[in-house]
């Protein structure tokens, strides 16, 4: 296989496969599901059987059809919120670092002032100020990794732009659109890949951390990272419960961050050649 | 040199200032208070007016703000609203025992991390290099006290090898805390490794592909001592500050390690009194949490400039 | 009884010897192997007398870095059941759902039980030395009175005055007839400290134990420093407490033998743990519910058909396996709990039925009200998977019922009592009149139904005031089935109490009012060699 005259490595190709089929679950869910989420359709707990193949979750209702449910909110929205994240990081970091100067340093004090408050309080208080609905949530862990994403992007910006071919198209009078696309965006895709191919992972399992708060994904819609978090105690009791939504997780996680590693890869190899 | 790193230092103190009036400001607006928070449904209204009268909750907040500013800088960060402890002796113990884990989870955690990214970027799309990604990105897909659990039962109660409690008191010897809270640091090391270590391949792999290592290649160099003496240096100013973000989510984040580990650290106290809302507390372990960031994220600026000879010099 | 039952029952108060026993078995022609059994049992039995002496371990759920020994502060478990190590109370809620003597020897009522005299111990010595007398009882008892801050003062708010007879008897006087007025002592905030007592740092109590150690929500430890005044209380050396908030975290620490006792077992691993030889479950039904509270004020809920479809539309065994493994009782939709003495038998248990909650709906005769259920965990641990229920039983039915789930932080100041549809819950009491009033009274400020009704009130006046305990009963009856029928609360679920120990604890016995029998494990507890 190849795309664009690259050849998709073994991995790629797999973790393409995981993350076409992933889109595909989210997308359909309802007709792929076997039941509904929110129905009780047994037992609590009930062992998996022909019917029910990842058995009955803590209410009695379906872990596969929770599974499938859960997959288009959690990948709906931890896609949203990194793309944001990355969106909002990536551009105030790059434009720190090119810019420099008191833009530079008044955006990375102000980042670190956002990272140095307590995230429950920083949580709390736009809960009280903003409520708890779904796009606050979104916007709330958007704002609080692009501060983590800005970091990223702005010390690996500064070392590019530092470097002597872009103090010399500085010289030519470049202006600073055409220093970010042509110099600085290319040289820091590689590092900013396999930030998102991780963040995208940390977004999953935020979701269901705030959710205490009342922020977020409202019952009884499943999401992964709740389902985790609902089910983990089970496994001291020998229960595979947990494992199921766990294992989703990690399996698009490590499908995409194959992607990420090929590109990674072709990154290095393109350079290398001049492509 | 010195110059740019007072600056530095001058800036910290003023954001860790702004930080201050964030903290008080964010307290201010937290949802309930004190009083309804303790005595939940058994909260009678006279009850619950003379807890507020008691906690001077009926004072102007920009009054009490300077009042608890003098203080701190006074090294007085008052007392507790729930049971009336200086802050400062409540929360010394519990910094240091925070401060213990996270060490001792760092000093494993960070050169593990850039040893094995290092080398899977040497052997790039190897079966090494593949197994330890997976590997990683598994321990990362997992909440952390899902970790622990799997920790605790294997470990701790089906080999007894450890304690399933890492309940360290005062009196506990250095080497028996390094036994009480190996649980809680391996939990802690299975959550940031894949972190850095991604970013180290992934920073190294991207410096491989410059000419001058395309040079160094020509010139018939190891592969390992390419990436370890030209690639690395020139690749660890995204690796730092990944490095510093995961080393203040050891001091911050850890709350759930602790919790069900049981170790008395700071992020279990930050809970219990923000959902107590016993400010004082709660501002003091801001204020700590806060300066911990700051200080962080400067010695992380501080060596991204250092490990680059052209930012040495200011532009 | 049979004549081998009588000597099996001498046997085991020890009144025979087991030589005697096996004659007098044999010669009744009991086999070898009953013999053996008895005998054994009967050496099981012996193992049960208390003994003196070891350290308790103690793993808590349900303390707080923001703890304190001010017994006016106490909320939770861990605090709860050092107060009853540190400290002793007037009157105690008995195993047999009775008030007890404790610091008062006994009490009685006067003046129609609007006064209450109440004769106290002579002779019980406090921490530092002090006698405990009247003047100690009125101080400790007016902490919860007046100008304060104490979790008890409603137990409190009927008294108008407390006053000293003679050195050892004091009168307590209330607003109004009170007969089950020592129920109300038996509250966990009663600590009884010396007269003028201020420094809880360093606390001076009657109790059984004295403060050793205190690092709020991480650990507690009490020592024996004197022998206890009860003479069948207080075994341990010491008691070691380490506060355990996560329940997976207590059952690991328990498994592993690095705690001998735990409360809060989680109810899903009751099952797995009970196959366990090692260790115990202690097992009480309380009188702890849950609520959907609806407003009976407010549209919808203030059409009573509304409040009727809602209630049958709960499938309440589903949310008792559910949410406790089936670990409790299912409600009737009024807060006294079955184990109660004036529990109401002959009211008929209602259950799910989607045709009769549809048909009732359609009475109502509302063209799509909004019913909108606000539930958080911060209620309890299960309430919005409690919701979730109602919602899916609901929607069998044809009622659409909507669910939002509550930001834990600030759910008793902003949602409870103010929503018109929310959950919450009550921890039992003592008395059921006490239960009634505290949450149905028209005039309670906890009234989270808003359930105000003439003929409920003067129930209420005339079985609070009757001792008579025949005579109250119709009353009792009566509100319950008022409750049952017309009120605002969907009780789904009575809980029981889920404490473990290891084999070697004894003296923990089952208590419906709270965990860890009733919070005076402290008290009871002994360790077997």
């Amino acid at each position: 296989m190849r795309i664009r005259g690259y050849k998709v490595s073994v991995t790629a190709q797999i973790g393409i496969v995981v993350v076409v089929i992933n889109l595909f679950v989210a997308l359909f869910a309802p007709l792929i599901a076997p039941f509904d989420q929110a129905t009780p359709v047994g037992d609590a707990w009930a062992d998996p059987s022909a019917q029910h193949w990842l058995g009955l979750d803590n209410l009695g209702r379906d872990i596969l059809s929770r599974l499938i449910y859960g997959a288009r909110m959690s990948i709906g929205l931890s896609l949203v919120i990194t793309a944001l994240s990355f969106l909002i990081g990536v551009i105030s970091g790059f434009a720190a670092a090119v810019a420099g100067g008191w833009i530079d340093q008044a955006l990375s004090r102000l980042v670190d002032l956002l990272l140095s408050m307590p995230t429950l309080i920083f949580a709390f208080v736009i809960l009280s100020v903003l409520g708890s609905a779904l796009p606050v949530l979104i916007f709330t862990i958007a704002i609080l990794d692009s501060t983590k994403v800005f970091r990223l992007a702005r010390s690996v910006a500064i070392n590019i732009v530092s470097l002597e071919f872009v103090e010399a198209a500085r010289l030519r009078g470049e202006g600073w659109w055409w220093i970010v696309t042509r110099e600085v965006l290319p040289n820091a895709v590689p590092p900013l890949t396999a930030e998102f191919g991780l963040r995208f992972c940390f977004t999953f399992l935020f979701i269901a951390a705030l959710s205490f708060l009342g922020l977020g994904v409202q019952p009884p819609n499943a999401d992964w990272g709740s389902m985790v978090k609902e089910y983990g105690e089970m496994i001291n009791l020998g229960s595979a419960a947990p494992l199921y939504p766990a294992g989703a997780i990690a399996i698009l996680v490590i499908g995409a961050n194959f992607i990420v590693d090929w590109m990674l890869s072709i990154h290095s190899r393109g350079q290398g050649e001049g492509a | 040199m010195l110059n740019l790193v007072l600056q530095r230092l001058g800036l910290g103190v003023l954001t860790l200032f702004a930080a201050s009036i964030l903290i008080f400001i964010g307290t201010e607006i937290l949802p309930g208070d004190l009083a309804s928070a303790i005595l939940q449904n058994s909260a009678t209204p006279e009850s619950l007016a003379k807890l507020r009268l008691d906690l001077g909750l009926d004072r102007p907040a920009i009054l009490r703000f300077f009042d608890w500013l003098f203080g701190v800088l006074h090294g007085d960060f008052g007392h507790s609203l729930a049971n009336g402890r200086d802050v400062l002796t409540e929360i010394a113990p519990r910094f240091a025992n925070t401060m213990f884990l996270a060490a001792y989870a760092a000093i494993v955690a960070v050169p593990l991390a850039i040893g094995l990214g290092l080398l899977a970027a040497i052997r790039q799309g190897g079966v090494f290099d593949r197994l330890v990604n997976v590997f990683t990105l598994m321990t990362i897909s997992v909440p952390e006290y899902f970790l622990a659990y799997l920790l605790i039962k294997y470990v701790a109660v089906d080999l007894g090898w450890f304690p399933s409690l890492a309940n360290v008191t005062p009196e506990t010897s250095f080497i028996d805390r390094l036994y009480y809270a190996f649980l809680p640091m391996v939990t802690l090391v299975l959550v940031i490794v894949a972190h850095m270590m991604r970013m180290t391949r992934a920073s190294v792999l991207s410096v491989m592909a410059s000419p001058y290592i395309e040079m160094a290649i020509l010139k018939g160099l190891r592969k390992s001592r390419i990436v370890v003496r030209h690639a690395l240096p020139n690749a660890l100013a995204p690796i730092i500050s990944v490095v510093a973000l995961n080393l203040a989510y050891l001091i911050v984040g850890v709350v759930i390690v602790e919790t069900v580990f049981v170790y008395p650290g700071l992020g279990q106290l930050m809970v219990d009194e923000v959902s107590k809302h016993d400010v004082p507390v709660v501002q003091a372990c801001g204020l700590i949490f806060a300066a911990t960031f700051i200080l962080l994220n400067m010695t992380a600026d501080i060596l991204a400039i250092l490990s680059n000879p052209r930012l040495r010099q200011p532009r | 009884m049979s004549e081998l039952d009588y000597w099996n029952g001498r046997l085991l108060k020890g009144a025979v010897s087991r030589r005697e026993f096996m004659g007098r078995a044999a010669a009744l022609g009991a086999s070898t192997l009953a013999i053996s059994t008895m005998l054994a049992s009967a050496d099981a039995r012996a193992d049960e007398t208390p003994k003196k002496g070891g350290v308790l371990r103690l793993g808590l759920g349900g303390g707080s870095t923001t703890d304190s020994i001010d017994v006016t502060s106490y909320n939770d478990s861990v605090m709860i059941d050092t107060g009853h190590g540190l400290f002793d109370g007037i009157v105690e809620w008995g195993q047999d759902g009775r008030p007890h003597p404790d610091l008062a020897e006994s009490f009685e009522p006067a003046n129609g039980a609007k006064d209450w005299i109440f004769n106290l111990r002579k002779g019980i010595k406090f921490s530092n030395g002090q006698e405990f007398t009247a003047d100690d009882a009125i101080y400790s008892l007016n902490l919860h009175r007046g100008d304060t801050k104490s979790g008890g003062a409603s137990t409190f708010k009927p008294v108008t005055d407390i006053k000293k007879l003679d050195k050892y008897q004091i009168q307590i006087s209330l607003n109004g007839p009170d007969a089950d007025l020592p129920y109300a002592l038996t509250d966990y905030h009663v600590g009884i400290v010396p007269d003028g007592f201020k420094d809880w740092a360093k606390p001076v109590g009657t109790g059984a134990f004295s403060l050793d150690k205190f690092d709020p929500g991480v650990r507690i430890s009490l020592k024996k420093t004197r022998d206890y005044w009860k003479p069948d209380r207080g075994w341990l050396d010491g008691i070691e407490v380490t506060v355990i908030n996560d329940s997976s975290a207590r059952l690991n620490a328990l498994i592993s033998g690095q705690i001998d006792a735990i409360n809060r077992v989680d109810h899903k691993a009751v099952a797995l743990l009970s196959k366990s030889p090692k260790l115990q479950i202690v097992r009480a039904s309380g009188g702890w519910h849950a609520v959907m509270a609806m407003q009976c004020d407010k549209a919808p809920y203030d059409n009573p058909d509304i409040r009727m479809a809602l209630k049958l539309a709960t499938d309440r065994e589903q949310i008792l396996k559910a949410l406790f493994s089936g670990y409790g009782t299912v409600g009737n939709d009024h807060p006294i709990p079955p184990n109660d003495p004036y529990f109401n038998k002959e009211l008929p248990q209602r259950k799910y039925d989607p045709d009769k909650a549809a048909a009732a709906f359609k009475k109502a005769g509302l063209t799509d009200p909004k019913i909108l259920l606000q539930a958080s965990d911060a209620a309890f641990n299960g309430a919005v998977d409690e919701g979730a229920l109602l919602q899916a039983s609901a929607s069998k039915a044809g009622i659409k019922v909507d669910l939002k789930k509550e930001p834990a932080d600030g759910f008793w100041d902003n949602v409870w009592l103010k929503g018109a549809f929310v959950s919450s819950y009550w921890g039992g009491r003592a008395a059921a009149t006490q239960m009634l009033s505290v949450a149905y009274a028209g005039s309670a400020p906890w009234n989270e139904t808003h359930w105000n009704n003439e003929k409920f009130e003067k129930l209420l006046a005339d079985a609070r005031g009757e001792t008579d305990e025949a005579k109250r009963k119709p009353y009792i009856w009566e509100m319950q089935a008022m409750l049952n029928e017309q009120g605002g609360a969907i009780i789904p679920v009575f809980k029981d109490w889920l404490d473990a120990h290891l084999d070697k604890v004894g003296g923990h016995t089952p208590h419906g009012g709270f965990d860890m029998d009733n919070g005076y494990i402290m008290q009871k507890a002994w360790l077997k060699s």
